[in-house]
């Protein structure tokens, strides 16, 4: 029996991306990520790993880049403005197809904004993580327990696929303590034959580029990523559903923010009023279909995030045309169940 | 005895062999054009070459082979 | 006859994209030879810039990545701790590794990152048609400082050797020219020795190569030679900055 053990997020992050084999993490420290940084450089020694810090955020992404295109499993992580100095070499690699993990411990913006949570970077971690026509996967856990079960699967998925994928979660996220159990899961890591690992003269030279002079060569190139897009759009979404069967409302919130919707949906229920709660686990691929078929017989749906209103763009396009409610906080602030609840008891009353 | 040979289809004609040479017996062919559309680099007197391979080692193109 | 001068193994058949009578076309094949004669093409990687050089992944027959603009030797340093059995070198132009490249370019140096990195000063930015470089000379006319560079505006130029080999990091630094046969001779020299370097473990090796750009310094190839001699040597001398084995700290 695999033991239990009580974990801030962050430190459960770094722990199951060790254990899922990741020896190469590049870091630069940032508030509120720092623990997974201060949790690499003190174990990644001890399994004859590397956490090296790198100069700036830049930088680290592209030691990533560095590290992906040799053929090993890397990974940096950040925090909200450090992920903005990060879209640069995020492009790259995927315009390279490279696989490799970026985590995302949100915090308040724009700018420095502040250090308490946030969910204000969707549309910079679903729409642009950088310049390009390209995609990350993007994985929105909401307890320390799926932190750790989603730093497998954005690894497998990575390469799998051969693009760059994200967990993003925020600071709550990253604080919090909880009880986990790691996965008993035996790292899959897959052979990559177009590695830029020396050819000891077995082949011909790989290269591994992102550039492509002649615009038919890069549409050609850009629509065969489409394509593979298209494959995981079809059979990579998850999501999570919470008495949305029957529900009159629906609610629709992922990360932190779900775990609070999901309080105030059992609270709502014991007042009598339908409410269910759907949580995409995958931001991209967007759970479009599950959320259309969950809304299908609702009376109003409700998106909530710790922004001025991000994914409910997404919702209301996978609703289409149905009326989509917004209620959201920002700048760090946590919504509280009371507040979620008083939003829902007010669509019950319209 | 020795000999020079350029390979005509990646010479630019940049003349840097023309001016490296310690026997003055390369010269850029004004009779014709390459590919590329250049004068492409020519020994007016092979018997002359003394096979240092200086012009080639001046060429950024590798287009020049010296054989000794 | 027995051939005495011939195009490298390590080279590939792809015909470089340079302007006539530019020397990034020399300095490729003076790190070919490099590959060839250590005998480590087989397990060397290369990393392109961003620049005129940017397309030096299809040159050379090793393994290459190409890289965001001034991010090579941070690149070369992910390639080299995930493989340290791997030879890692990165190839760039004035813009890339001394402009928006400073930071990847003092760090890796200063953590002596065992990789091999040549710098190629041309003074200008060639790729985007010669606009002021971070090595442009005071003075010196380009697109961008088309009344020529005025230091009380644009600055200082960075000596990037001068400036590494304060670095505890760096075991070599070495500054060559390309402008003559005895020049090419002693900078195929010092870029054997950076490659052998890392070969030995021994760190961070550059070698600065003084380089041309006939076509955005208006000149013939053949004058821009001259160009370099008259007014890039003076103000970037050649010579070893640092040789920490040899025990040469400074020059």
């Amino acid at each position: 029996m695999a033991e239990r053990i009580l974990m801030k997020g962050n430190e459960a992050l770094a722990e199951a991306a060790i254990r899922a084999g990741c020896r190469h993490f590049f870091g630069y420290p940032i508030t509120p990520q720092t623990e997974i940084s201060a949790y690499m450089a003190k174990k990644m020694p001890k399994v004859g790993g590397l956490y090296l810090q790198a100069e700036s955020e830049v930088a680290a992404i592209n030691m990533v880049l560095g590290a992906a295109s040799a053929g090993v499993r890397t990974m940096t992580s950040s925090s909200s403005p450090g992920i903005s100095l990060k879209t640069e070499g995020i492009s790259y690699i995927a315009g390279s197809d490279l696989p490799c993990v970026i985590i995302d411990i949100q915090r308040g913006g724009p700018g420095l904004g502040g250090i308490q949570p946030s969910q204000a970077d969707y549309w910079q971690a679903t729409k642009a993580t950088g310049h390009g026509d390209f995609q990350l996967l993007v994985f929105a856990p909401s307890t320390v327990q799926e932190m750790a079960n989603t730093v497998f699967d954005a690894f497998e998925l990575a390469e799998k696929y051969r693009m760059p994928a994200m967990i993003f979660a925020d600071g709550m996220l990253g604080q919090m303590m909880e009880p986990v159990t790691f996965p008993e899961r035996e790292p899959e890591i897959s052979e990559k034959p177009w590695a830029a690992d020396g050819h000891k003269g077995q082949r011909t030279h790989n290269i591994i580029n992102s550039l492509y002079l002649q615009p038919q060569d890069l549409e050609r190139l850009v629509r065969e990523r489409f394509e593979r897009y298209d494959v995981i759009k079809k059979t990579e979404v998850r999501y999570d559903e919470f008495m949305t069967e029957d529900a009159d409302i629906l609610l629709v919130a992922y990360g932190a923010t779900a775990r609070i919707v999901k309080s105030a949906v059992v609270e709502a229920r014991s007042k009598g009023i339908k409410a269910g709660l759907l949580r995409p686990i995958t931001l991209w691929p967007f759970p479009s279909e599950a959320i259309a078929a969950a809304a299908a017989n609702t009376k109003a749906i409700l998106c909530v995030e710790m922004s001025m209103g991000q994914m409910v763009d997404d919702v209301r396009l996978a609703v289409g045309g149905k009326q989509v409610d917004f209620f959201g906080r920002t700048g760090g602030i946590i919504p509280t169940p009371a507040e979620v609840l008083a939003q829902i008891e007010e669509l019950a009353r319209r | 005895m020795a000999k020079m040979t350029v390979d005509e289809s990646v010479c630019k004609g940049c003349g840097l062999c023309v001016e490296v040479c310690p026997k003055k017996i390369v010269t850029l062919d004004q009779s014709h054009l390459n590919a590329k559309g250049y004068h492409p680099a020519s020994v007016t007197d092979q018997a002359l070459c003394i096979g240092c391979a200086m012009c080639a080692k001046m060429c950024p193109d590798c287009a020049i082979t010296v054989e000794r | 006859m027995a051939t005495v001068f011939q195009k490298p193994s390590t080279l590939t058949d792809a015909k470089l994209h340079y302007c006539p009578g530019c020397t990034h076309g020399i300095i490729h094949r003076l790190v070919a030879e490099a590959i060839e004669s250590l005998g480590i093409d087989g397990i060397t990687v290369g990393v392109a810039p961003v620049g005129c050089s940017v397309m030096a992944y299809d040159y050379f027959t090793c393994d290459m990545v190409q890289a965001p603009h001034g991010r090579a030797p941070a690149v070369a340093t992910g390639l080299k701790r995930a493989r340290p059995e791997n030879i890692v070198f990165t190839y760039q132009g004035d813009g890339d590794l001394a402009a928006i490249g400073t930071a990847e370019t003092v760090h890796s140096a200063t953590r002596g990152e065992n990789i091999t990195i040549i710098f190629v000063n041309n003074a200008i930015y060639g790729m985007t048609g010669g606009q002021m470089a971070p090595t442009t000379l005071p003075g010196q006319v380009t697109q961008t400082t088309p009344y020529g560079r005025d230091t009380s505006i644009a600055g200082f130029p960075v000596r990037v050797c001068e400036m590494l080999s304060t670095l505890d990091g760096v075991e070599y630094a070495e500054r060559v020219s390309v402008d003559t046969v005895p020049n090419i001779n002693n900078a195929a020299r010092a870029i054997k020795k950076a490659f052998q370097n890392q070969i030995d473990k021994k760190g961070f090796s550059i070698v600065e190569v003084v380089s041309t750009c006939p076509t955005n310094w208006g000149l013939t190839p053949v004058e821009a030679l001259g160009w370099l001699r008259e007014n890039m040597l003076p103000y970037y001398p050649l010579g070893v900055y640092k040789d920490r084995s040899a025990g040469k700290e400074t020059k």
